[in-house]
């Protein structure tokens, strides 16, 4: 058997083509844009005048200032990557565009690599705009992390691939009936990620859990250098390799459930 | 199963496909070949154990009522489903192990999908044109657009056409990389009569200048007995009978392949339907 009858042929023409179908459905519809720039913004003006009220009102906080819009942003690159990643499959189903998309010759790998590319999109079309708007009304200059920023965001965009990854997997697995999964999964590692407080405070039995999740060390991180303005590398380091783990994990399950999906018609069936 | 055709290794085939078992491989030389297939959703058989061979160039049409099994087939036959037991073979591809031998080869229409809405009709035909890895793909939409009259539309999203520009839509999506197996599940399904008529001539058309092999699944008797050279009938995930439409009208002594239908979907014999 040759390496196309595999699937393993790859073509970089196909995942342009993918991209593209997302590019002109994000830019036909401008809900759909002013929704990626809406909520972020939201939730950043939100943490930052809470910050700035408890700044008033507290040294530790006055000392650590920007700890709070850091941590919102971070999180956003984690929350919305996943999120951007997942619409866009989504969208197939919606459109019930899926048995074209599988009949077609795309290799499931150049699918999921044009949804990440549509994660990044998504992305920076919302994140740019707000991280501006945290300089403006806050004074906290996200882009100032410089290497370190490249850092904690190339960890958080594999967590949020590897979490789209297995998604994407339960929704050709069962259909829209797994689409609250695409939306509220993430929200799981908000608490055990410690996006807004260090992992100590957790009880010691669940900080392993804490541990074993990359973000973890993003916001780790992220908290050591806004307050005691040293780099961790190390944590960068350990969150790339449970990344790398988990990115496997999530791409061996995504074609276990495609898998499952073939064995039980459900590819072509993909409502509730 | 009640057929007039020779019947080899357990196999029932038509006169006209006959020279295919006879110093040739059958798997190579047919556009489709399936063996033995079967189906089972949770214990239940969607397909029994049914075997077929489509000649290259050939029309063929698949009949059934609802939950016969024809759906179900032809997502096999597309690789979108796995075989519980049995071989489908498309163009000398095992499916679904090879099918990306083939997919660039094989196109499909099916009610059970459309292309995305918002998405403008040309739009639309690039990205899958592109898919397919079609050559000069602004030709090839211009002359599809052409041929289905669909070039005032290109600009139009798609969610905005009527039922019948949008089947045609789907249509030019089929043909885009001229197919040399094109699969259609109920093509003119939801189209009022002229339109479907409409489709059918070009279907036709389509399928004498590129020789392309045709497996119609449809409940419009009218439109089988009009394009397809072959009917296989099935009933309950079986093959209820496979014939040309003449032979199939003959042996039931009917006029129409309606009532030939009928008479297969009410279990009459073909000796009681004959009297």
């Amino acid at each position: 058997m040759s390496v196309s009858d595999t699937g393993l042929e790859f073509s970089f023409n196909r995942v342009a083509a993918m991209v593209r179908r997302y590019w002109y459905l994000l830019r036909s519809s401008w809900p759909r844009i002013l929704d990626l720039i809406y909520w972020p913004a939201v939730q950043m003006l939100m943490w930052g005048f809470l910050q700035v009220y408890i700044s008033q009102n507290a040294g530790f906080f006055a000392r650590a200032g920007g700890v709070f819009i850091g941590s919102v942003l971070l999180w956003d690159i984690l929350f919305r990557g996943q999120l951007g990643f997942s619409i866009s499959f989504l969208e197939e189903m919606y459109a019930r565009n899926l048995g074209n998309i599988m009949m077609s010759p795309l290799r499931p790998a150049e699918f999921l690599l044009a949804l990440m590319i549509m994660s990044i999109v998504r992305l920076a079309i919302g994140m740019i705009p707000v991280s501006f708007l945290a300089i403006a009304f806050f004074g906290f200059n996200l882009w100032a992390l410089g290497l370190a920023l490249a850092a904690f965001f190339a960890n958080l965009i594999l967590t949020s691939w590897a979490v789209g990854v297995f998604i994407a997997g339960l929704l050709l697995r069962n259909g829209l009936g797994a689409e609250s999964m695409a939306w509220t999964i993430m929200f799981l590692f908000l608490p055990l990620t410690c996006v807004y407080y260090p992992v100590a405070v957790l009880p010691e039995w669940l900080q392993y859990f804490s541990w074993a999740l990359p973000p973890t060390y993003v916001f780790e991180g992220m908290r050591a250098l806004v307050i005691d303005h040293v780099f961790r590398a190390d944590l960068m380091a350990q969150a790339f390799v449970l990344n790398i783990v988990m990115f496997a994990a999530a791409s061996l399950a995504f074609m276990k459930l495609l898998q499952s999906a073939r064995a039980q018609g459900s590819l072509l069936q993909t409502g509730e | 199963m009640r057929t007039n055709c020779l019947r080899i290794a357990g196999l029932a085939l038509p006169e006209a496909e006959r020279h295919i078992f006879f110093g040739m491989d059958a798997q190579t030389t047919s556009a489709i070949a399936i063996d033995q297939l079967v189906k089972r959703y949770k214990g239940v058989a969607a397909v029994d154990g049914i075997s077929f061979r489509l000649a290259r160039g050939s029309i063929t049409g698949l009949l059934g009522g609802n939950g016969a099994g024809k759906t179900t087939t032809i997502a096999m036959i597309m690789g979108l489903v796995t075989p519980t037991a049995g071989t489908v073979t498309v163009l000398g591809a095992d499916m679904p192990r090879e099918r990306y031998r083939v997919l660039h080869r094989m196109n499909f229409e099916s009610p059970y999908v459309d292309v995305p809405m918002r998405l403008t009709v040309r739009q639309n035909l690039s990205v899958f044109a592109q898919l397919y890895a079609v050559k000069d793909i602004d030709g090839r939409i211009g002359s599809l657009a052409a041929e289905l009259d669909l070039t005032d539309f290109l600009d139009r999203p798609t969610g905005k056409l009527s039922a019948g520009q949008k089947t045609r839509v789907s249509l030019a999506k089929a043909l885009l990389n001229k197919p040399e197996v094109l699969l259609l599940d109920e093509p003119t399904a939801s189209l009022d009569p002229d339109t479907a008529d409409w489709v059918r001539s070009r279907l036709e058309r389509y399928r004498a200048a590129q020789g392309a092999t045709v497996l119609l699944a449809s409940h419009n008797m009218g439109e089988v007995e009009r394009l397809c050279e072959r009917v296989i009938i099935m009933k309950k995930g079986r093959i209820e009978d496979d014939d040309t439409p003449a032979h199939l009208l003959a042996r039931y002594g009917r006029e129409t392949l309606e009532d030939v239908f009928l008479d297969v979907a009410r279990g009459r014999r073909q000796s009681e339907a004959a009297q």
